[in-house]
Order: structure tokens, then sequence, then C-alpha cells
């Protein structure tokens, strides 16, 4: 794929650019630049929708851009282009340097060239070729949606497919040389079921990293059962009482609470700014002792993996909590600069346009020894939230999150379905609640929104008991 | 390329492929942002982006729709292929064509556009806000959250009938959200957005004002007891709830089955007769104003809720179509035609005799609870089945004090909102996303720590 020979004046993707990229990491640092670092890509995406029975839309997209970040001392400018020529590229470089206001063009940093290409993306090439075809997808898709159509009072049956497929090319003048292939699929199904005056919904959504063939396995009717399962036992669901108490969190995509309420407050942009509870808490305890927590890019097909983060450096498997104790932040090349926190290969962006920072990637509570039975027969008086909507965190780490499928406990046995609870606390006192954990760790793929955009992450925990939080209803 | 040269580009290419039905969308933004954090220049950011979306038809009058950033000659050949491909699955169950309106003289504000100031003095006005703000009071350790940004940007539509419409302007924005911590007690924070056409016309000093005053003010805090309780909704949390529910007047929802309204909707009384609500993206206010939507369709002001009664959807072309009636400037163009409001405007209408007068978010004395601000909206509403449950900044009034609530959310029903308000103050504010007075709502659920 990379042969030396070729030359361009311009960024060729499956081709050898290191001339090229040498030249204008030469030409950043001659201008005063500490570091500079240039992130190519190339993408091409596509995506179908079925709303009842029909194909609605196919939307295919693409495009090209770079990212150009320059560091001076641990300030640092940042330049999007879509321009990929050479002397686009080098513009973009001049206006970093410029508003950066570097007066003095001399650097302190030695450029000895890129070393030689890291190529991630040699066993993927043929990943685009791989995937399902439009008609694979609109087939299965409109089988998914044929599978939700179970009654009459399932008023909207919607399926829905994206697939991203992303080639990089990393380089920067500490020598980091390197390209990938990322290629993300998701599939989601939607229903609402409307019966009188009562309406409720439902919703899943699966997603894969690398694997090409992931939706051709899809369990469609599996899938469709399961969110068709979920709107009918909504359907008459009374609202939740408000007030302080119990609850057992699900397992998978429960773990988005962790994810929102804790994992974020471990990113060291976190601590950058000055908005993380836990800056000062290394090897303290922070959380109950049946708690341990993992950040890591590593596992096979999993949402958030990654072969090589959007900084050039292979992922690891962070263990963020180790039975309540804080033992690592999450961690990018500006967090380490300024923070001083190791980088832990999670270096992360939406695209081009957005500078790399420190993001989680598959994120999770790992497995306790108790199963899901033990923990809901221990509460009296509490709620089981299944099913986990979105959430948000504030500026000073308090959360909410809406509780889509929820049941309420009485006597350590499972009652009634309840709607509209919204799980309410912050990391630092809901954290040392977390008593038990359960022996069923699932992951469960989702997007993350913060500072570097959106980027593919895992979320996941075995089933969890919180002592004591307070749930929102009526 | 300029925005003729990409419409000769595009026809160019769609001939060479036989495509003879076609239209654009386009975007190309130069932007410019800085941050900083106490007085250091934090991240400095720059970019030029350009987005193209591109709509054919094919022989079946199927479309298909393709977005590329690449407007290369190669790009724009690639896109137009891509595109005919994907107009095989084409809807064929709601056909889309252009909007009739894409030809109709436009109303473009009269706005100057704005020199580029540059990041260099974008970085000294921020940190001087920033150095202000910290300074305004002691309690107040950062500003974790800042940024000073401007925008330059370009939208163009055509489409092969002979439309064509551009449109440039150049917008900048302040954002301060400062954080204020006190000895044994929770950091506290919020914050101010100002929006302009260049930063000059930014009032930096009322930006800083507002974030000191905000954050400040909600350092003496308390839980709140979970109950029922009579809610004043500033400006602000009003029309994020009417934007929140806004399926309830979008015709596309309504198509697809996710709106709490129905094809008969309109007349129908949905709220209070005092409550009258429209949409008016070209109001002078509308910073972001746009004179024409993806379609091409003119930006008009249009009615919505008049004395309580559901007057007018908003429409897409092709909603429109299924509707009977004409496009009203809302459409997105996207893989599916989306539709939004662009601007609220509420009022209290001539008949509000009813309203209780005496109810005076400045004056009133009895016990009642002021949300400032909703936070987490995409969690906390179901828009399809009306409910709402989410957090919110705001205080507790009794006995003419105020005491700021440290953690709550208000739950709810919009039908039941609409139907409960019981005063609109006179005076209408206007904030970043619209214009709108004080609006009390009888009573709605508050959880609070207690």
């Amino acid at each position: 794929m990379v042969s030396s020979s070729i030359k361009s004046s311009e960024i060729r993707f499956g081709e050898c650019n290191k001339q090229l990229l040498e030249e204008i990491i030469f030409y950043g640092l001659s201008l005063g630049a500490d570091f500079i670092e240039l992130f190519i890509e190339n993408s091409d995406n596509s995506s179908v929708l079925a709303e009842e029975d029909f194909i609605t839309s196919v939307s295919p997209s693409f495009g090209k851009g770079a990212g150009i970040r320059i560091f001076k001392d641990k300030r640092d400018g940042f330049v999007s282009t879509n321009d990929l020529s050479k002397h686009g590229l080098m513009r973009s470089v001049s206006q970093a340097i410029e508003m950066l206001d570097i007066s003095q063009k001399s650097s302190n940093s030695i450029f000895n060239g890129l070393k030689k290409l890291k190529n991630y993306s040699e066993r993927k090439i043929d990943w685009i070729n791989e995937v399902p075809t439009i008609n694979e997808v609109s087939e299965k898709l409109l089988l998914s949606t044929k599978s939700l159509k179970k009654n009459k009072k399932v008023v909207v049956r919607k399926g829905s497919y994206s697939r991203n497929w992303q080639e990089v090319i990393i380089a920067s003048s500490d020598g980091t040389y390197a390209t990938d292939i990322r290629l993300h699929q998701t599939v989601g199904l939607n229903i609402i079921a409307n019966d009188a005056q009562y309406r409720s919904n439902g919703s899943r959504r699966f997603g894969s990293h690398g694997i090409p063939n992931e939706f051709r396995l899809w369990d469609h009717e599996k899938a469709a059962y399961e969110v068709y399962e979920s709107s009918m036992n909504m359907l008459y669901a009374d609202y939740v009482q408000a007030g302080q108490m119990p609850v057992v969190l699900a397992n998978k995509f429960g773990g988005v609470i962790f994810h929102e309420a804790c994992g974020h407050l471990l990113e060291t942009t976190q601590i950058e700014r000055g908005t993380t509870p836990f800056s000062d808490k290394l090897n303290e305890k922070i959380a109950h002792e049946s708690v341990t927590a993992i950040d890591e890019g590593l596992s096979e097909g999993s949402f958030g993996s990654l072969s090589v983060d959007d900084e050039g450096m292979e992922p690891e498997k962070s263990i963020l909590i180790k039975d309540g104790i804080l033992k690592k932040f999450i961690s990018d090349r500006a967090g380490e600069l300024r923070t001083g926190h190791k980088r832990t290969g999670s270096g992360r962006r939406q695209n081009y346009s957005f500078a790399a920072a420190s993001r989680m990637r598959n994120t999770y509570i790992a497995k306790g020894k108790y199963s899901k039975d033990e923990l809901i027969s221990s509460i009296s008086d509490g709620l089981y939230c299944k099913s986990m909507g979105g959430g948000s965190v504030g500026a000073t780490g308090q959360f909410n999150f809406a509780v889509e499928e929820g049941y309420l406990i009485k006597n350590g046995k499972l009652t009634k379905p309840v709607k509209g609870a919204t799980l309410i606390g912050d990391a630092k006192e809901v954290m040392p609640k977390i008593s038990m954990c359960g022996n069923d760790l699932e992951l469960a793929p989702g997007f993350c929104g913060s500072v570097s955009g959106s980027v593919n992450v895992t979320v996941g925990q075995p089933h969890i008991k919180v002592e004591s939080i307070t749930v929102g209803g009526r | 390329m300029n925005a003729t040269e990409i419409t000769d580009q595009i026809r160019n290419s769609a001939n060479t492929l036989n495509i003879e039905k076609w239209d654009y969308g386009a975007s190309f933004t130069n932007d410019y942002s800085v941050q900083v954090d106490r007085g250091n220049a934090k991240q400095l950011k720059a970019s030029q982006k350009q987005v193209i979306t591109l709509r054919v038809w094919n022989r079946n009058n199927l479309v298909g729709i393709t977005t590329t950033s690449d407007v290369s000659e190669k790009g724009i050949k690639k896109a137009l292929e891509q595109a005919y491909i994907a107009s095989e699955f084409g809807n064929k169950n709601e056909f889309t064509d252009f909007s009739p309106l894409a030809k109709d003289p436009i109303q473009a504000k009269e706005v100057d556009k704005k020199n580029p100031l540059g990041i260099k003095k974008l970085l000294n006005i921020l940190r001087e806000a920033e150095s202000k703000l910290i300074e305004s009071h002691e309690a107040i350790k950062s500003v974790p959250y800042n940024g000073l940004s401007e925008s330059f940007y370009e939208r163009i539509y055509a489409n092969s009938a002979g439309a064509f419409r551009n449109h440039s302007k150049s917008q900048a924005a302040l954002y301060l959200y400062a954080r204020a911590e006190e000895k044994d007690k929770k950091p506290r924070s919020a914050g101010s957005v100002k929006l302009g056409y260049g930063v000059e016309d930014i009032d930096i000093e009322s930006c800083i004002k507002d974030a000191s005053n905000k954050t400040i003010a909600h350092l003496d805090y308390s839980s709140i007891k979970t109950n029922k309780y009579l809610i004043c909704l500033s400006p602000e949390a009003f029309l994020t709830m009417i934007n929140a529910f806004s399926s309830i007047f979008n015709a596309r929802s309504i198509i697809d089955g996710v709106s709490l309204s129905n094809k008969n909707s309109i007349g129908d009384l949905i709220s209070i007769p005092a409550l009258n609500i429209y949409d008016d993206g070209l109001n002078d206010k509308n910073i972001s104003s746009a004179p024409f939507d993806g379609e091409g369709t003119p930006t008009k002001k249009l009615s919505i809720i008049n004395k309580g009664i559901l007057k007018n959807f908003i429409h897409s072309e092709s909603t429109a179509k299924i509707f009977n009636t004409t496009p009203t400037g809302h459409a997105g163009l996207g893989s599916k035609v989306s539709v939004s409001p662009d601007w609220l405007v509420i009022e209290r209408s001539n008949e509000c005799s009813e309203l209780n007068s005496s109810l005076d978010h400045k004056n009133y004395e009895g016990e009642f609870v002021y949300i400032e601000e909703l936070n987490a909206i995409h969690a906390g509403v179901k828009a399809s089945q009306g409910s709402f449950s989410l957090p919110f900044d705001g205080w507790l009034y009794k006995n003419g004090k105020k005491c700021s609530i440290e953690s709550a959310t208000v739950a709810g029903d919009i039908k039941y909102l609409l139907k409960n308000i019981i005063n609109i103050e006179n005076k209408e504010e206007l904030t970043t996303s619209g214009i709108s007075p004080h609006v009390w709502i009888n009573e709605l659920s508050i959880t609070g720590d207690e």
C-alpha cells in the first residue's frame, strides 16, 4: 500500500505521504512550534432508515479534511481545513502559528523525521467492500420493522442503520506516523405504542467496531421482541412517586450513569478546567470498596475499541478505580502536558474538525459476586431501572438520568412498572453508595458528546445496587 | 469556487451523468474561536468548512441524496453518482419536489457583515472578560467554560429549474460559565451567553454581569421539599419548553406519528386563550436569521397559536403537499427533509381577562418556584408522550425572600401546562432563542432532596 517513491503535492490516501508530511512538520517547527500534529481523514458513511414497511431514506456521505494542532509551551492552536494540498496544509500551519502569536522563529524541538509507518489499516483495506450492501441493509431493516408489528397498539415502527468508515493518517513531530481504518456500524429500533390516552416508547441500539459482517449476524427478531416487550410493559404504567430510595440499575446500558457521572470526571480535560472533585484524590477512596472500574480500548469488536488513538498511541487498559480507590485518570497529549498524568491512548475526536481530547473508550464497572435476584431481594421498597434513557452532568458534577423502563421493588420482589422516573445525584455522593455489584457484566454501545465532538463508546456494568438516590417523579 | 461556479459545476456534471433534475444546499464557513484558562490561552481554533448536500431525482421521480465536504469537480461528480444510486431507494410513499416558492422573492435583512477581528483580539477580549468575572466576587474561582467566537458563512440553495439563492453573514458569540465555591458548601455555577453580528455588537459587560450575578445568587442554597408548587417560568425556560414540544405544531412529526397533534388539530384550543405564539425567523432581534430554508422557501412570520387556538403547522415542501397547503420555510435539507421552528415569539393575547395579574415575579410575596433555566432537555422530554421531567436552576420564593434551590427536577405534562397558565406577564424579554414574557403555571411537581 505504501511506497516511499511516490511524491505528491497533495495528501493521497492509500499512498505514501511521508515526504510531504515531514515537509509540513519541518515548516511548523521552523516557525517556532514546540510540537506539531497532523490528523488527516477520509470518510465514507451511509445510513438507511426504514419506517413502518418502507425504506424512507438512504443517505451516503463522504469527505476529506485535516486537523492541524500546534503546541507552544502549554498552549495549543488548532486549525481544520478541507484543503489537503501542500499549499492548504502549510497555510493552516501558518494560521496556527499566527494564532499562538509565536514571534521567536526557533524551536527547541528536534525533529528527526517520521518513524517507520505503523500501518494499522493493512488488514482492514477490504472492510469497506465487505460491509452489507444497501439492498441487504434495506431488506433486513424491513424484516426488523415487520417483526415489531405485533398488534394494533403499535403505531410507529422504525429501524435505522448507519455505517461510518474512516481512514486516518496521523503524523507528528515526535516521529509518530500511523495510518488506520475504523469501521463502526449501528442499528437501532424504535417503537411507539398507543392505546386511548396511554402512550409508550421503546428503543434499543446495537453496534460494533471492526466487524464488517456484524449486521448480517444481527438477530433482528430477538431485538424486535425486546423493544416490543419493553414498550408494552410501560404502556399502562403509572408515574413513579418521587423520593429517596434504594435502586437497582440493570447491566449493559445501566453503565451510562457511571460513564456520565463519574467517567467524565476522570478525564484530564476536567482536571484542566478544575471541574472534577477527584483531581486531588489519586490513591484515595472515592467509591464503595465493591467498585472496580475500567476504561479500555481493546475489547475486540466493542464499539469504543481502537487500534490506535487519534494521537497515534495504542490504547491501554486503564483501571480507573480499584476496590473503591482512585488509581488513574484518562489522559491525552494535552492532558499529560498540562496535568502530568501519562497518556492512556485515549486522545479521541469525532473527526478532523476537532482537536483530540481525553475521552472514554469501553468503560465499565467490573463484575462482582452477587446475582441479580440477590440485589433485588435485598430491597424492601425501591426501584429497579431496567432500561436507562439519556442524561446529563452539570459543571458541578450533578447528574440526572431518565429511566425508560422502571419497576417498583416491594419486599424484595419486582412489582408494577412505573414511568417518569429520573435519577438525580452527584458522583461524589453516589459512588460510595454502590454497595453491591452483580456477576452479570455486559456492555452496550453508545455515542458520547463532549469537547472533541461525538465519539463511539461502550458503557457497561453488571447489575448494581445504589443504597439511596433521589428519584424524580410526579 | 464561489456560489455561481459551484452551481455551474453541478449543472455540468449532472448533464454529463444525464441527471436532469437536481437541487443542492451548501454552506461555506470560516470560524475562529478562543478559550482561556485563568489568563492563559487554552485553545485557539480556526476552521474552514464546506459542506454540500445534493439531491437528484431519477426517472421514476424518486429522490436520492448525498452530503460531501469534497467540492472538487471529482467530488461533486461522485456525490451526484452516489445520490443517483441512493435514489433507487427513494421513498415511494412520499414524493418530494422543489419548493413551489423557491423562486419567490426573499426578505433579507440589511445587516452589515463584520470584518474578522482575528484570534489575537478575540483572545485579549476574552482574557479581560474572564478576569473581570473572577474579580467580580471572591467566591468565583474560575470560569471553566468560556469562549469567544466569530463566524463568517455563506449559504446557498439552487436547483435545476433555475432557482438560485445565496446569503452570507457574520455572527459572533460569547459565553461565560463561572464556578463559585465557598467553604463547606458545594460549588455552584451559572453563566451567560450573548450573540451579535460581530464581536463589537456583543455587550460584553452585560455578559460578565449576568454570569456573575447568576452565579453569586446561587451561592446561598438549600434543598427543596418534594411537593407541588406554583411555578414561574423565566422567558428562557418557557421558550425551552415550547421548543422541546414543537412537535405539537410540526407537520413532519404529525406524519411520522410522534406528535401529540393530528392532521385535524388546526382550530383546536390547546392552551388558555391568553397565549399567542408566532414563529418569526426574520425578527429584527434574531441574530441567526436566515432568509430561506433548506429547500429555498422564503422564511416568514407564521402564527402558531392565536388566543390559545392552534392556527398553523410548520412545513417543508413534502409535508405541505400532504396537508394541501404551501411550505412555510422550515425545512432542513437532509437524508429525510426535517422540519423545525426558527425563532419563537410568545406574547399575551388580548383575551387575558382571566389571568391573575397580581402574579409578578418581582413583587409577588407568596410561595413559588422560579425556574430560571431548564437543563438536560434531550433526556428529560418525551415529546411523543407529552411528558417532561427536567433538572433546573432556580429559586424558591417565600415571603418576598428567595433562596437558590440546591438540586431539583420539575415534572409534568405539556398539555396540562398550556391549559394551566395562570399569568403571562406584560413585559416580553429578548433571549438567544426567541422572545417571551415570564409565564406562571398553577402547579407542577418538584422533586428535591428533602
